[in-house]
């Protein structure tokens, strides 16, 4: 156990640090930078369950995303549900979502999964924005009413969005621990390595699948609905676009995917550029996002396919407990 | 005789216009090894892939201690207690020596330390425990079949198929491999081996079984099986029979 003890440290001062950051950087727009990234991390966290471990690369996790917010928000709007209620039903019917969208697309292997979840992405996109009920193109303004905890609304200060985004980054980061340490986590890789050999072993590749969706949807909706609460308006562009869909798998992959931290560490890499773009290039231009991204994904591609983390682990590390090296067979 | 643990009838396989298999049975008692031979595209890679369900027979049955499980996915047939290995070796990569192996103890041991503790007893009976920690990928291609077979063996079968573990390996290895399959069997593991390996299969197997052309043309004690004009035939031809006394 002491070997671990150093990567507790670690983690133990990283999470300091993100406790004390919002109360050293008393700077608004720092303040809120931090939430960005700390949102960011958790839907690439949250993809890589499915995408990292599993290896099933989706691209319209937006769909997932826009259903947290969606949901949430309607509930709120139209029945004047809690938000942290609506946070559990989006996570639910995104999840449902998933099973709906895994059925027939977990059929397809590699690149052509890939392409039938940018399809599901748009085909949501494209109902929403055609649905009055749903706001159409236009969207939603999220009332000021209820203000406070329960109401999910903070006006005075942001210090309760950054703690409610940090702690759903580590509620996300624990549930990929969990599933990683189990067998779950074992048959996910498993599968992305060779799925043939996997279910001569017993391991039932669409169930499997399925259970990395689900969680991989349900936490990434969470994510939706925290967005929602935070910006109080949501519409198609901002919570179902393509290019969040990719956004959410380049934090994954570009930090490294199948990894613990990797999403993390690629999130605080991304934000950083991002912001940097920003203010080289003066505004949020439309489109400068989308060169960033897909100028990331090529150097990713040829320099670097293991992300940011692979820099500092020549072997990803595992989360296997070693037996002791005595064998005790007869 | 007891009933048999493996019964095989009329098994047929076609892939459209292609017969792979053709009215292939045999039986095969708990604890048996049964050779699988015959030439190249013979159809014995066809009748594992039916037999681990990787995908139905067009037409036959397959029981399974008397359970008909043909049409079964793979999954479940693992379930039911047959393992196999694959002709070309089908490691996970990404992981380390042991975390293959614990992949197959988790069939039936779900909790994590658990399966590490059956994945380290099957890799020391195997022989590859002190590779366990080594990444899977670093093995060497003999030590990655043995790698195949001790995962396979995780996984508590009471039948076990293996495609070619023999293949491409030295004399020494072959002998190895030999040793290791006479202890399986002796742990009372039903064996099907499809070799080419002559000298692999033949001290080892209680029965063979031969295929041509997806039909299976003899069945005997390898001793038979060896002198017979049949398989001697579609394995060199007319001109290599010897004179009949």
């Amino acid at each position: 156990m002491r070997r671990r003890s150093p990567a507790l440290a670690l983690s133990l001062a990283g999470l300091a640090a993100a406790v004390a950051f919002p109360l050293l950087a008393t700077k608004v727009t720092w303040q809120n930078a931090a939430i960005l990234m700390l949102m960011t991390a958790q839907l690439g966290v949250a993809w890589n369950i499915l995408g990292g471990y599993a290896g099933q690369v989706s691209l319209g996790h937006a769909a997932f995303f826009g259903a947290g917010a969606y949901v949430s928000t309607l509930l709120s709007v139209k029945l004047g549900v809690s938000p942290w209620l609506g946070m559990v039903a989006g996570a639910v019917a995104a999840g449902g979502l998933g099973v709906l969208v895994g059925t027939p697309c977990f059929r397809l292997k590699g690149h052509y999964f890939a392409m039938a979840t940018i399809a599901v992405g748009e085909i949501v996109q494209a109902v929403v924005n055609g649905s009055d009920a749903l706001g159409g193109a236009v969207g939603f303004n999220l009332p000021l009413g209820e203000t406070g905890f329960w109401g999910f609304v903070f006006n005075r200060s942001k210090l309760p969005y950054y703690y409610i985004a940090l702690g759903l980054l580590l509620a996300t980061v624990g549930v990929n621990w969990l599933v990683n340490r189990s067998h779950v986590g074992y048959y996910l890789r498993a599968i992305k390595d060779e799925p043939d050999a996997a279910r001569s072993l017993g391991v039932s590749l669409t169930r499997y699948k399925m259970i990395a969706m689900i969680l991989s949807a349900g936490l990434t909706a969470m994510g939706g609905t925290l967005y929602a609460q935070k910006e109080l308006f949501i519409d198609p562009g901002s919570t179902l676009s393509t290019s969040l869909s990719i956004k959410i798998a380049l934090v994954a992959i570009l930090g490294g995917a199948g990894t613990l931290w990797g999403p993390v560490l690629g999130a605080v890499v991304l934000t950083a550029i991002e912001e940097a773009t920003r203010i080289a290039f003066g505004g949020t231009g439309r489109g400068t996002d989308l060169v960033v991204y897909g100028a990331l994904l090529v150097v990713i591609a040829v320099f670097q396919p293991s992300g940011v983390m692979g820099l500092f682990t020549r072997r990803a590390p595992r989360a296997v407990p070693p037996p002791e090296p005595e064998a005790r067979f007869p | 005789m007891s009933a048999p643990l493996l019964e095989v009838r009329g098994l047929t396989k076609r892939f459209g216009g292609l017969t792979a298999n053709e009215d292939v049975g045999f039986t095969l008692q708990a604890g048996e090894i049964m050779g699988l031979i015959g030439p190249n595209g013979a159809g014995k890679t066809t009748v594992f892939n039916s037999l681990a369900g990787f995908f139905p027979p067009t037409s036959g049955t397959i029981l399974l201690d008397g359970v008909a499980i043909e049409g079964l996915p793979p999954e479940a047939v693992a379930a039911r207690g047959v393992a196999r290995t694959f002709q070309i070796v089908r490691i996970f990569r990404s992981m380390t020596v042991l975390e293959n192996v614990m992949v197959g103890a988790m069939l039936r041991h779900r909790a994590v330390p658990k399966a590490a503790v059956v994945a380290r007893e099957a890799l020391d009976f195997t022989g590859l425990g002190r590779r366990a920690h080594d990444p899977a990928g670093q093995l060497t291609v003999a030590e990655q079949k043995r790698l195949e077979l001790t995962r396979a063996l995780a996984t508590g079968p009471r039948l076990l198929l293996l495609d070619e573990v023999m293949a491409g390996l030295t004399a020494s290895e072959v002998q190895e491999a030999v040793e290791l399959v006479k202890r399986i069997r002796d742990r009372g593991i039903a064996c099907v081996v499809v070799e080419h390996v002559m000298e692999g299969i033949m001290p080892i197997a209680d029965r063979m079984v031969v295929l041509e052309n997806g039909r299976k043309i003899a069945e005997g004690p390898p001793a038979a099986i060896a002198v017979d004009p049949v398989v001697i035939r579609a394995y060199l031809g007319e001109g290599y029979l010897a004179p009949g006394p």
